[in-house]
């Protein structure tokens, strides 16, 4: 149209990202201006406004799945609702977790014996009560950064920073079990099976690990090999069934995680899975052959488990935003149809996805068996595959947002043990702050208006132009 | 000029909520406020700790008992109390670790689950002590003392006991999940069936347990309520009429299973475990016929009394008949419902048993 129309959109790049919308919109209302560095006139800057909603304030990479949910679809319906919620805004994630805080404290000083003793006598003195409020708050919240990052009252560096490295030791499955989940994410699938994965990936590594005897280094490996199959393969055969037979995959998972549940307890009443000479339903000691070496020494649980929770981070992003099967996976989650009239092929990404996942949930259970617990019992997978979707949530599934909301989530556990022995907070409410960011994240705009961030107001007072937006976008 | 309006509407009802809540706060925030000082003395800086399973200290059951019992030496010999309650099994070792740190002179920990953390911060930390309940080491550790129970003594005469009062001849019992603590109840439950039927040379079946194959029936965890409810309606249709469960808070769905057949004008009854099921379930106090007990709360408080004194060991504490440390519950309101001839005939088996005449083995059995 116009002769500024520069090449930006290279062939890798998946159709109808940020720039790909601005462009026939920019062509409508403003045709005549210059370059496109121009100050922008008021109608271009609420169509700017428009988009920034759209993509969610504009924090995401312009390269990520949500901007094509956009394209060419109706706004505002389910499949947009739900990307929406899955790539929310940085922003939103940051405010849910503060607002969340908030929230918990106010539970916190309700539920503290002072305030209640000074709530009787309000009246004849209410700075009783207003300091007990603050005070139970603000002690418990101390109580769980002293758990988590820093502790000044203990003994030399190394026990200060005790509570980081154990913050690290947490965080590691939920980040390889968050990873699993936000790659699904993105290829469009709500794998909630990080459980059933972590769980299978637990068996077979522990098994690995007690049953077998072999030298250093091998043994790990095999382990670690053992547990990446056992999610892999547990994933990946939720994958086939999806992609063959069009089963939901939410139903699936949820179900392949009461089958690994139930075969792990059933295997924990054989005697091959247990102890000799005793029939508590908990294996063997796996050999100090098969477990994770600690990285600072043994007094601190932290272990190999979180250098390759790293690297799995790394991989995941070059996976996602470098490689040729990560673009499938990211096109396929955008609007499979047009990713098979691409020439994709919609079945194998499917399983491929499923099966990565898996094996990176299932690094999560070799991090349990082989890092922490040293165990199997019948409570290897904790809760962390269904906190995994929190944290992919939380991370709006890119490979760092969950990185750094696994993070959090591992300080707010650690913190938790702190926090329940200084101030008597009852762990439930460490669970109650996490189930509040979850709620918040999946209403961006609760989270907004109570910031005074929502956007509405402008896109009222635009809106005629939305629509041509959505549209022209969509026929470009 | 709507939104405004929308806004103005909000703004008005939030105030109502705000104007009724600082009413109530009103209504209950008018008593007087206290004099300075007089903080409450605790005379002693011994600190008698414990870390919870993932059932947590309101389980109904042993995490709940043994809280129970340090909370009494808390109030008895004024000593100072931390607990922490672990949702996952991840969660023992950092709590362990934290009460070491936190300074415990001893640390009470509950159950199996907790043995390798435990046995891992008292190989760490040797001048602290600990308990562990429910579970004994294969090689005692020396500063760890474990407190476990015989259980299937108390067990034989309960099964001795519903043999001898069931109406139909057959009698059931199930259990929460197949571990040795909750299979020495059934062990010890058969045995008492199978007595009876020797010395009187009867026929009451039991269902829902076979010692020499040592299986059963079980709901699969300690939580599920439902399914407790429908293990029991099976037993009832077929044919029994006083069902024991030994499943925490599952035995409630025993129990309203029967109380649902009782009002159907069945004659059933229920024996209730750990503790006395007519004090701490009182809804099921109409059918409940006897509690085969563990007292771990007066097992916690005596090991936390001795090692105030200095008188720890680790000599693993067992709770038997002899000791008082497992027993039969009054019959309370069915009393009636036991014949006289059956009450001294349990008072003969409780003498033989603490006497050694009687001997009641069971693969779950504590091995000190």
């Amino acid at each position: 149209m116009t002769d500024q129309h520069e090449p930006d959109q290279p062939d890798g790049k998946p159709a109808g990202s940020q720039t790909d919308r601005h462009d026939p919109d920019r062509n409508d209302t403003d045709k005549p201006h210059p370059d496109r560095h121009h100050v922008p006139k008021p109608a271009d800057e609420e169509t700017a406004a428009v988009v920034s909603l759209d993509t969610a304030g504009g924090a995401m990479e312009p390269s990520a799945v949500p901007a094509t949910a956009q394209s060419g679809k109706i706004p505002g319906g389910p499949e947009t609702l739900v990307r929406r919620i899955f790539t929310g805004s940085g922003m939103v994630s940051v405010l849910a977790v503060l607002l969340a805080l908030v929230l918990g404290g106010l539970l916190i000083a309700l539920t503290d014996k002072q305030v209640g003793v000074t709530s009787t006598y309000l009246l004849a003195r209410p700075t009783d009560f207003l300091a007990a409020v603050g005070n139970a708050a603000t002690r418990s919240y101390v109580a769980l950064f002293q758990g988590s990052v820093f502790n000044p009252r203990s003994s030399g560096s190394g026990g200060q920073f005790a509570p980081l490295l154990e913050t690290l030791t947490i965080a590691t499955p939920l980040i390889t079990a968050g990873l699993g989940v936000a790659l699904a994410f993105r290829a469009g699938l709500f794998n909630i099976g990080a459980q059933g994965q972590i769980i299978m990936a637990g068996i077979l590594a522990a098994w690995a690990g007690f049953a077998l005897h072999l030298p250093a280094g091998l043994h790990l490996l095999l382990v670690l090999v053992a547990g990446i199959i056992g999610g892999a393969v547990w994933g990946g055969v939720v994958g086939y069934l999806k992609a063959r037979t069009g089963a939901h995959e939410v139903i699936l998972t949820i179900m392949f995680n009461y089958i690994a549940l139930y075969l792990l307890r059933y295997l924990l009443n054989t005697p091959a899975f247990q102890r000799p000479g005793e029939s508590n339903p908990i294996s063997p000691i796996l050999d100090a052959t098969a477990v994770y070496p600690q990285i600072f020494g043994s007094q601190y649980r932290l272990h190999l488990g979180f250098l390759l929770a790293v690297a799995t981070t790394v991989f995941v992003w070059w996976l996602l935003n470098r490689s040729t099967v990560g673009f499938e996976f990211r096109a396929v989650g955008a609007n499979p149809k047009a990713a098979l009239t691409a020439g994709i092929n919609v079945s194998r990404s499917t399983i491929l996805v499923m099966a990565i996942a898996g094996g990176l949930a299932g690094l999560s259970g070799v991090a349990q068996v082989a890092g922490t617990e040293k165990v199997l019992t019948d409570g290897v997978a904790a809760t962390y595959g269904f906190d995994a979707i929190t944290v992919a949530l939380l991370g709006r599934s890119t490979p760092w947002g969950t990185f750094a909301a696994g993070l959090l989530f591992g300080a707010f556990r650690a913190g938790a043990v702190q926090m329940q022995i200084q101030t008597g907070t009852p762990i439930d409410i460490v669970l109650v702050v996490q189930s509040l960011i979850v709620l918040f994240i999946a209403a961006p705009p609760l989270v907004r208006a109570v910031f005074g961030l929502n956007p509405r107001r402008r896109k009222q007072a635009t809106v005629g132009k939305p629509k041509t937006a959505a549209t022209t976008g969509g026929a470009a | 000029m709507k939104n405004s309006l929308r806004a103005n509407v909000k703004r008005g009802s939030l105030a109502g909520v705000a104007s009724v809540g600082a009413a109530a706060l009103l209504l209950t925030g008018c008593g007087p406020a206290p004099e300075a000082g007089s903080p409450t003395a605790t005379a002693s800086d011994y600190t008698g700790c414990i870390v919870s399973d993932s059932g947590g200290f309101d389980d109904q059951s042993f995490n709940q008992s043994s809280y129970e019992g340090l909370k009494k030496a808390e109030k008895e010999l004024g000593i100072k109390v931390q607990q922490v309650e672990s949702k996952t099994n991840n969660d023992f070792e950092p709590n362990l670790r934290a009460m070491v740190s936190a300074g415990c002179d001893l640390t009470v920990t509950v159950g199996f689950l907790l043995g390798d953390a435990t046995k891992k911060q008292a190989e760490a930390n040797p001048d602290s002590h600990f308990a562990i309940i429910d579970f004994g080491y294969p090689k005692p550790i020396a500063n760890v003392k474990p407190i476990i129970y015989d259980t299937a003594q108390a067990a034989f005469m309960a099964g001795y006991l519903a043999a001898a009062t069931s109406k139909t001849g057959t009698v059931a019992t199930f259990g929460g999940v197949k571990i040795p603590t909750v299979t020495i109840f059934m062990d010890g439950f058969a045995d008492g069936v199978k007595y009876y039927n020797e010395k009187k040379g009867k026929d009451v079946k039991l269902l829902g347990w076979d010692k020499a194959k040592q299986d059963g029936s079980f709901t699969g965890d300690f939580e599920k309520q439902d399914k407790g409810k429908q293990l029991t309606q099976n037993f009832l249709d077929q044919g029994a009429d006083i069902v024991m469960p030994v499943a925490g808070p599952v035995g409630k769905g025993a129990g309203a299973a029967l109380k649902e057949a009782k009002a159907a004008g069945k004659d059933v009854k229920l024996i209730w475990v750990d503790s006395d099921g007519f004090l701490t379930a009182p809804d099921y106090k109409a059918i409940m016929l006897t509690s085969v007990m563990k007292q771990m709360g007066s097992a916690v408080e005596t090991v936390v009394k001795e090692d105030k004194e200095g008188k720890f060991n680790n000599e693993p504490y067992v709770g038997t008949l002899a000791n008082e440390g497992v027993q039969l519950a009054p019959f309370h309101d069915l009393d009636s419902a036991v014949p006289a001839d059956v009450k001294s005939e349990l008072d003969q088996i409780k003498k033989d048993i603490v006497d050694g005449k009687l001997k009641i083995e069971s693969a779950a059995s504590p091995k000190a």
